[in-house]
């Protein structure tokens, strides 16, 4: 805000500094950050205004946005932990369960596929990859009604194994892993431990993969946070609310804020919550995601 | 020779627990899909008895195809590309440049704070900007009106514009991310010899860099339309607060209200798969004018 107040007089450019231009100007350069500072404020003061409306009581939500009469966090904490007999506690540990359970088990799932997609060779083998690759492109929530009827013929809607297993499958984990393969695991090693008499599969499990975990570090981030966000899965899915993950059970939440206006502090706190461990995987893994991110876009 | 043969074993067993996975979650669902979408049920003729299960054909194709409803979401859909893909590609490609020029300042604070929306769940998202725009709960409406500004966030005529602005809170700073590092990919000599040759980072910026990232960028919009023809969560989140986000808005939320509030699996099977289509020739089309492109 205050940037562009001190941006200062753009002074006529005296004519004999104007033909080179090595240096660039004081205002072009006030002008670029300003324009990334106000795209930053964009980004980040919705979040700061969740930040400070979690601190607020209901009274105080409708009042001034960044004024707090009282400072009533602890409070709306302690209401979060109780209301409805503590569900949201229960959401979080599902959340937890479904992302850490479903992303670790994923991400092996697609570290082993990519692994043996790079140092294999066998017929057909780029073909079936092109299905896999395609399967990257099917829009997920698309398939999440086809997956509700395959569940309720199978008679498993409403349970844990319908929001679990379905998150597991990760196309582009085996994308990401089969590059991560051909970039970190030597091929050298690999005949090293056949010289030696290793099995293939002891080779994977002893040596590969631990060469391997910086990529497997980065699927299981992309599929952590994936499952973590994972809302029409869920909502198609569960009917019980002791099952629900936290966007489930927010969005439960925030259908009855109009009639309830009791819930306002709650979601509020309750989204809070829920963003804080993606935003603390994401600040504390960036080389990660980084990693994961840019290996598609840079060819 | 018995090399080989270990090797296939340990090929089939590594392969074999994503593959059964992929089997199960995404090729069998969605032949079951299809398979359900050429059924349709009927109560048979004297209210008792309960329903009977009717081949159809493409008859349940031709209801959702009929359908004002189901056809109109697929108009809101065409609105919001048209309206977010340039804002959100363009500010994109805008703010990595900018990053990128030799005049920003604090390159990596800049994209971590540009990139965090992406990491806030979507729902949460949509209900934070809910929030935002509603009455006497928001400050950014209050500031508005003290500025003199009345704009109506949740009014029918703003419904698109509304939704749009929570995709691109999500997603501009994720796509900075990705279209800056494509920058720097590209080799420094390249642009230094620009430099050399007299041209200012403006111009660098456009004939030289914007170029040379032209395969990011086609992705970007390949992934940007294929995420928008699955619009559901924010505009699920405004249904209620704004009167022209109805419960069949889009054609996912069509999909999603013939299942579970008309209980009509067959025509929910068809709008599904039809959807996938739709996105699958899209995807096609995208990445033939892309290779094109790039060839040319």
């Amino acid at each position: 805000m205050t940037a562009t107040m001190t941006k200062p007089p753009v002074t006529p450019v005296p004519v004999a500094s104007r033909a080179p231009r090595r240096k660039p100007p004081w205002a072009s350069k006030i002008a670029v950050n300003t324009a990334l500072l106000l795209a930053t404020a964009y980004t980040v003061l919705p979040l700061t205004w969740l930040l400070v409306a979690s601190t607020k009581s209901l009274g105080d939500l409708s009042g001034n946005a960044f004024t707090v009469t009282e400072f009533h966090f602890f409070e709306n904490l302690g209401d979060l932990a109780s209301a409805d007999g503590g569900v949201y506690v229960r959401w979080y540990l599902n959340s937890l369960l479904y992302a850490v359970g479903g992303a670790g088990l994923g991400a092996f799932c697609s570290v082993a596929c990519g692994y043996a997609f790079d140092k294999f060779s066998f017929k057909g083998k780029e073909k079936l990859f092109g299905v896999v690759l395609l399967g990257v492109l099917v829009p997920t929530t698309a398939l999440a009604l086809p997956l509700y009827l395959l569940a309720s013929e199978l008679g498993v809607v409403n349970t844990f194994w319908a929001v679990f297993v379905p998150v597991l499958v990760n196309p582009f984990g085996v994308y990401l892993a089969r590059i991560f393969s051909a970039s970190y695991v030597p091929g050298e090693v690999l005949e090293a431990a056949r010289v030696d008499g290793a099995g293939e599969l002891t080779t994977f499990w002893s040596i590969s993969l631990k060469m391997l975990m910086p990529g497997f570090v980065t699927i299981f981030l992309f599929q952590f946070t994936g499952i973590w966000n994972n809302f029409f899965l869920p909502l198609v899915m569960l009917s019980d609310r002791e099952l629900y993950p936290l966007s489930l059970g927010l969005y439960s939440w925030h259908t009855v804020v109009s009639a309830e206006p009791e819930y306002y502090p709650l979601t509020i706190t309750g989204a809070l919550l829920a963003v804080v461990p993606v935003v603390i995987a994401f600040l504390s893994l960036q080389r990660h995601w980084k990693a994961g991110m840019t290996s598609g876009a840079v060819k | 020779m018995s090399v080989q043969k270990s090797h296939r074993g340990a090929a089939t067993l590594l392969m074999a627990p994503f593959f059964a996975l992929f089997l199960g979650t995404l090729v069998v669902p969605i032949g079951y899909a299809a398979y359900l979408s050429l059924f349709t049920e009927r109560s048979s003729g004297l209210g008792f008895g309960g329903t009977e299960t009717l081949f159809t054909g493409l008859g349940n194709y031709l209801h959702a195809l009929g359908d004002p409803a189901f056809r109109a979401g697929f108009g809101v859909i065409a609105g919001y590309v048209l309206g977010y893909i340039p804002v959100m590609v363009g500010g994109a490609l805008v703010l990595a440049l900018l990053l990128d020029s030799t005049l920003a300042r604090a390159k990596r604070f800049f994209q971590l704070t540009l990139y965090l929306p992406h990491a806030v769940p979507g729902i949460i998202a949509a209900i934070i900007w809910l929030y935002l725009y509603t009455p006497g709960l928001s400050p950014v409406v209050a500031a508005m009106r003290e500025g003199g500004l009345t704009w109506n966030f949740l009014s029918s005529d703003h419904a698109l514009s509304s939704v749009i602005n929570i995709s691109l809170w999500e997603w501009v700073g994720y796509n900075v991310v990705i279209f800056y590092a494509a920058l720097q990919a590209i080799p420094r000599e390249v642009v230094e010899a620009a430099s050399v040759d007299g041209a200012g980072e403006l111009r660098t910026a456009l004939s030289i860099k914007l170029p040379m990232i032209q395969a990011a960028v086609v992705m970007t919009v390949l992934f940007t339309v294929i995420g928008a023809l699955q619009l559901f969560t924010e505009p699920m989140i405004l249904n209620g607060a704004n009167p022209a986000v109805n419960t069949t808005w889009t054609p996912n939320m069509y999909a999603y209200d013939a299942a579970f509030r008309r209980g009509d699996y067959g025509v929910a099977a068809a709008a599904s798969i039809l959807l996938a289509l739709v996105a699958a020739l899209l995807s096609f089309v995208v990445t033939r004018i892309g290779n094109r492109k790039g060839a040319a």
